[in-house]
């Protein structure tokens, strides 16, 4: 970098050169001592980090399985639902059970492109109902006032209290595909009211519910007692 | 020459003040604009932004200003940069584990605090050529000054964007949000009037001098 | 268009999420070098050839720090990609385009700490895009921040020519001009939806 005619650089201009081997040492003594900090501070951190993770999931499936009060992940690879993480895009699943260890329901991560920007959301599925029980928005960056009232307003959270999501006579997929249909023209159960003012957001979120559901739900249900009995399982090791 | 040193040295009131005002690192020096627009949509994200700078802006000091003078010339903006990073790279994870939603909410813009060219300014104007001491006093004022002028903008557009402050509500329901003051323009328009605002000041602050200088004269 | 095709990451990247305009990177230059076009469009052009080397690098060193499970050092790896980046084409621009160097001044090697740059790597990263894609993304950002910083330039180098009030000289009018250009920019959203 060039220096101007300035009195700091006067000192600068004053210092000889430095060997290569002194700015060489500098260079990894400072490297050396950056990498020691980092390292301390994310092993510090990283056991609280994990925790606050694992307590906002659960807020959110406990609040999307209703009667849920604690949860365990579970991961979706090649068909079968396992509890080690092998795969790097595996889907997780979240199974919910009330206070006495029974299993309520899953709840899984659905996602599309809202009007700004992806919509990310957590649904809950009652395997009972064969209906989705809940939604919670995860993360959007919808115009507030506007976009963001797909998490206030309380006629559109209505939808998911039983939004019908069974599946079809050959379980490989949905019955009826979830869709959003334009606000008041709701007939069936597996249909979204949209919220006026706020299509494409709320078209967002049939969306993902649909593309999730249909992706995920007949390949966990046939294999929900892995889910219950994972959680005996774990009782029997704790 | 012992005298200039001297006074060189010397922490004096202006050392810490330089930030808050008259050298404001935001609305004076137009230093590490991106946050600034970028986090400010509401007061709590101000603050949190301001103070996670400060954290980097006095920790990176601290280690320039003791070790500027083993530092060769040829690789001090290279060196001033990884010690900037490291910080921030420790504070990403302070605040992880302080706050996920926090985190959530301030997003990419912790690790991009490595770019606001403000801390690589004041490691290179000054903590490199003064002592620990006095830069530590110069960088509490500028990163002071920096949390203020966030929580200008955040609390201006926190208030008239969602009619609230710190999440306190403040005008009912019946308020209708200007809720563009919480989208991108809203951040270029707020910082933008308290630029007119400010140089309003100064110009007729710099007339009213100029007023009494010729009336003295005269 | 699905939000992962290339069509609409570059689409996308240049108007509706706009890196200056909306994501508010790269505001240093779009303030500092806007006075005139022909500075704003070079910076802008450099710009983009420093993120596109940069992204590419960056993909590359990520694959690296996944492998060896250090995912702590990638803001520190990246702003060494970036600071080197920013090397070479100030090397390349001062042995092929003198006079273009010195007009650039000290914006050439401040260009290491435009946050648009890393905002580039970072973002491809969360998102994670693969190869070609973070190559459009990285494509889409520079056309997007030259975009924004021309047509910046060109409404500066026109009010100059008209009467505005002395108080608003300076940052402010840039910032108003930034805030109408921003306004303008929001009405893009939701294309290719």
């Amino acid at each position: 970098m060039s220096s101007a005619q300035q009195p700091g650089s006067e000192q600068l201009a004053q210092q000889p050169d430095s060997p290569s081997t002194k700015m060489i040492l500098v260079l990894t003594g400072i490297a050396m001592l950056s990498g020691f900090l980092v390292v301390l501070v994310a092993q510090l951190t990283a056991p609280v980090i994990a925790e606050n993770q694992r307590i906002a999931i659960e807020k959110a499936v406990v609040k999307v399985i209703p009667g849920a009060t604690t949860h365990k992940e579970f991961y979706l690879e090649g068909g079968k639902l396992v509890t080690e993480k092998q795969q790097q895009d595996s889907d997780s699943i979240y199974a919910g059970y009330n206070a006495g260890g029974k299993l309520l329901g899953v709840a899984a991560k659905a996602a599309a492109q809202g009007y700004a920007g992806m919509i990310y959301l957590l649904y809950g599925y009652d395997p009972s109902c064969e209906c989705i029980r809940g939604i919670k928005i995860l993360k959007m960056a919808e115009t507030p006032g506007l976009g963001d009232k797909i998490i206030t307003d309380k006629n559109f959270q209505a939808n998911f209290d039983a939004l019908d999501a069974r599946l079809d006579a050959g379980n490989k997929s949905l019955a009826n595909a979830i869709v959003t249909v334009k606000a008041g023209t709701k007939q069936h159960d597996w249909e979204i009211d949209a919220i006026s003012g706020a299509t494409i957001s709320s078209v967002a979120v049939g969306k993902a519910l649909n593309e999730s559901a249909q992706r995920l739900m007949p390949q966990v249900l046939p294999q929900l007692h892995v889910l219950e009995q994972s959680e005996v399982t774990n009782d029997a090791n704790e | 020459m012992t005298q200039t040193n001297k006074n060189k040295d010397a922490i004096t009131w202006e050392t810490f003040s330089e930030g808050l005002w008259v050298n404001n690192p935001v609305f004076v020096m137009l230093l590490g604009m991106c946050p600034v627009l970028a986090v400010t949509n509401s007061a709590i994200n101000a603050l949190a932004m301001g103070l996670a700078t400060m954290f980097v802006l006095l920790a990176s000091t601290i280690l320039v200003s003791l070790l500027s003078d083993y530092i060769p010339k040829q690789v001090r903006i290279a060196t001033y940069i990884i010690i900037i990073a490291t910080f921030v790279t420790i504070i990403d994870y302070v605040i992880q584990a302080i706050s996920l939603d926090l985190y959530n909410a301030l997003g990419a813009f912790i690790q991009l605090i490595v770019a606001n060219c403000m801390i690589l300014g004041r490691a290179e104007a000054f903590s490199s050529k003064n002592k620990p001491l006095k830069s530590i006093v110069n960088a509490l004022g500028m990163g002071i000054g920096f949390t203020f002028a966030l929580l200008c903008l955040g609390v201006v557009r926190e208030v008239l964007g969602a009619g609230a402050i710190f999440g306190i509500d403040l005008f009912g329901e019946n308020f209708q949000p200007w809720v563009v003051m919480i989208l991108p323009p809203g951040g270029f328009l707020v910082l933008g009037g308290w630029l007119l605002l400010f140089d309003w000041i100064k110009q007729r602050q710099a007339e009213r001098e100029e007023q009494e200088g010729r009336a003295n004269v005269a | 268009m699905s939000p992962d095709s290339l069509t609409f990451i570059f689409i996308n990247t240049i108007l509706a999420n706009n890196f200056v305009l909306a994501m508010f990177l790269g505001l240093c230059p779009f303030l500092g070098v806007s006075g005139k076009l022909n500075t704003a469009i070079p910076m802008g052009l450099a710009t983009m050839f420093v993120m596109l080397v940069s992204s590419l690098s960056a993909y590359g060193v990520n694959l690296v720090l996944v492998a060896l499970d250090i995912e702590f050092l990638r803001l520190i790896s990246y702003i060494a990609i970036i600071a080197s980046s920013v090397q070479l084409v100030e090397m390349t621009l001062k042995k092929y385009s003198p006079k273009l160097f010195r007009s650039l001044g000290i914006y050439l090697p401040l260009i290491t700490t435009n946050c648009a740059i890393l905002g580039v790597a970072l973002f491809q990263t969360f998102k994670e895009y693969d190869f070609t894609q973070s190559l459009v993304y990285a494509s889409g950002a520079g056309v997007g921040f030259t975009l924004a910083i021309a047509l910046m330039a060109g409404l500066r180098e026109k009010l100059e020519l008209s009467t505005m009030p002395s108080v608003t000289q300076g940052a402010a009018l840039s910032l108003m001009l930034g805030g109408i250009l921003s306004l303008s920019f929001m009405g893009f959203a939701g294309l290719g939806g």
